[in-house]
């Protein structure tokens, strides 16, 4: 058994005189998830709706498992579960006759049906709806019933566009559970987010897109660690505005701090220099010792999170 | 680190094990997923409101027309062919405009816009497929506001001319109604394709089947003295034709006396289309604008 692939070759789109994807060259190959990230407009969602031929590439080529989208449809994504953007479902449906048209045009037998369906719907919590109709359903159940439809066949690749929009917090949290499940299986999960955490969370790599560029592609430890070079950062928040003179003398001056940024008059982003528990427990005290208001300090942003605004401000 | 030109990677990711579950599908040919998708498609139409407009606007025009028959007894309730060339002929090119407009005209832009275009495409599934499958969708809950118009008025005509007085042209004019029906609802997908907003699509088509057409022929027809046999609405003329014992309406170019008493009347010549040609214009339409549709729908990017 081959493992699912997924792979562009000069993918390339432009709209009007916009080049939204610029020549993607990408091979991601094995049992993973893979976040796509970058800000809004990166390209993303137009490389994923390439992938799964809903729009078409001005040069270049999209493959699922080695199957060319752009010449054979049909059987590049017969592997493939998709959930680009967030679909409308037919309203006058229910769940299970949505995805009783899914899978049956997939060529899922009665049987299969009747034993995946409920499962499925299960799985995203949204068994007690079956039988519902969809016209009624919120954006996030909706987005519930798709991520279904895209699990149904229980897929060799399954490719994911944002699949946390319109879910409350609790959703956002048991759809990270089911891709967390899902990575169990032979498959491989190609899922794009502007959601750092969410990337971090989930995935084992990370394919950073921006400007229609495609800055990296590696695993989140390695992009750590060559990118951020193990740097940490704590945010202070302060109860009154800390002005720079106090920020120099006293917070500065601090052992183990490298730099100072200043985010907003109640917040500061403390850089280390070193970067150990034990150091930043100590600044903890320290912090709270010198009387500046210090209300808040939270371990900054992730590595990667850093590594992305680094990237993408330098392709800004 | 691996960038441009080829990125790629080959780590492994979480535990294997606890793995997929066998499903057995084998994927379906495309003439089996139309089969399919159709019948998902009709039964959408079967509960969506429109379903229930469509037919409520037909009962009202069976009801318009049952009241002024009832009311004014005109002359052609005491013959068969009078009768349904009047109702039949001059109402079921309309009905087949209205389920034309009501079904056809976004079936392809709605959708775009109602995205639901998007939980279909992720499919593996060709477009010609999800073009046709919702064409025979439309075509289906078209053709039962046909019949249920046909229905009121066989009905009517049972009460008026009595229950054998079925003339056989009725079910050929049927026919013709529906090949029309097919030229008319391909032409609505067609321009259902050229948009990604309803609303362009129902109004272009209501307004080229309800107006355009036939001011069309008017004018090429009148004013530029050519036969307009590329109008859709010369060919339509069939459908009530074939029921038509009245000179004028009858199909084919002939001269008619009109008029009569004193002045002995006078002689027009009439320029109808041909049973054939009526027919063969129909399927021409229906043809060229469904392949027209379909070249659309294939090149139309759900960006």
């Amino acid at each position: 058994m081959t493992s699912p692939s997924i792979r562009a070759e000069g993918l390339t789109k432009r709209f009007g005189p916009t080049l939204a994807l610029d020549r993607l060259d990408l091979k991601i190959e094995g049992s993973k998830c893979v976040g796509f990230l970058g800000p809004n407009g990166a390209g993303k969602t137009t490389a994923l709706k390439m992938f799964t031929d809903m729009i078409f590439p001005t040069a270049g080529e999209a493959f699922l498992n080695e199957v060319s989208v752009q010449k054979d449809r049909k059987r590049a994504l017969a592997a493939c579960g998709v959930l680009i953007e967030t679909p409308e479902i037919y309203p006058s449906l229910t769940p299970t006759e949505a995805l009783q048209m899914v899978g049956k045009l997939r060529g899922l037998s009665d049987a299969a049906l009747a034993d995946r369906i409920p499962g499925v719907l299960a799985e995203v919590k949204m068994g007690e709806w079956a039988n519902k109709k969809v016209g009624k359903f919120s954006k996030g159940m909706k987005q519930r019933i798709n991520i279904a439809a895209a699990l149904l066949p229980d897929p060799e690749i399954l490719l994911l566009d944002e699949p946390t929009t319109g879910l409350d917090p609790r959703g956002m949290a048991e759809v990270r559970d089911i891709i967390r499940g899902l990575k169990r299986g032979q498959r491989l999960i190609f899922m794009s987010s502007h959601l750092l955490a969410e990337v971090s969370d989930v995935c084992d790599e990370v394919a950073l897109l921006n400007r229609g560029k495609l800055l990296f592609y590696d695993t989140i430890s390695n992009v750590s660690t060559q990118f951020a070079r193990g740097q940490r950062a704590i945010d202070v928040g302060f109860s009154r505005p800390i002005d720079d003179a106090t920020l120099g003398t006293k917070l500065a001056q601090l052992t183990g701090i490298a730099s100072w940024e200043r985010m907003d008059p109640l917040r500061v982003r403390l850089k280390l220099s070193g970067g150990t528990d034990g150091s930043i427990e100590r600044l903890f005290s320290e912090v709270a010792g010198l009387g500046v208001g210090a209300v808040r300090f939270q371990e900054s942003a992730s590595a990667l999170e850093e590594v992305y605004m680094t990237q993408v401000e330098r392709g800004d | 680190m691996v960038a441009n030109p080829v990125a790629s990677s080959s780590v492994a990711a979480g535990p294997q094990g606890g793995g997929r579950t066998a499903i057995a599908a084998t994927l379906p040919g495309t003439l089996d997923q139309i089969v399919r998708l159709t019948r998902f498609q009709f039964r959408d139409y079967l509960r969506s409101r429109r379903f229930i407009l469509m037919f409520a606007i037909v009962g009202v025009i069976g009801l318009i027309l049952t009241s002024v028959v009832g009311y004014f007894r005109p002359a052609f309730i005491s013959d068969p062919l009078a009768f349904y060339g009047s109702l039949w002929g001059g109402g079921v090119p309309f009905v087949v405009v209205l389920a034309a407009v009501i079904y056809g005209a976004d079936a392809i832009a709605g959708e775009f816009q109602n995205k639901t275009g998007y939980f279909l495409m992720g499919l593996p599934i060709r477009r010609i497929t999800v073009y046709t499958g919702k064409f025979i969708a439309a075509f289906l809950a078209s053709l039962a506001a046909v019949a249920l118009f046909a229905a009121i008025l066989v009905a009517n005509g049972a009460y008026y001319l009595g229950g054998n007085a079925l003339p056989w042209q009725l079910g050929e004019s049927f026919i013709l109604a529906v090949v029309y029906l097919l030229a008319v609802l391909a032409a609505a997908m067609m321009f259902s394709s050229m948009f990604k907003t309803s609303s362009y699509a129902t109004l272009l088509v209501a307004l080229l089947f309800l107006i355009g057409f036939s001011l069309l022929q008017a004018v090429v027809s009148g004013l530029a003295n050519i036969t307009p046999w590329f109008v859709i609405t010369y060919a339509n003329t069939i459908i009530g034709g074939v029921l038509s014992n009245s000179c004028e309406n009858q199909p084919g170019m002939h001269t008619c006396k009109v008029g009569g008493g004193p002045g002995g009347g006078f002689s027009i010549t009439v320029n109808n289309a041909t049973i054939p040609e009526g027919a063969a214009i129909m399927i021409a339409y229906f043809l060229l604008t469904a392949v027209a549709g379909i070249f659309l729908f294939e090149r139309e990017e759900f960006s």
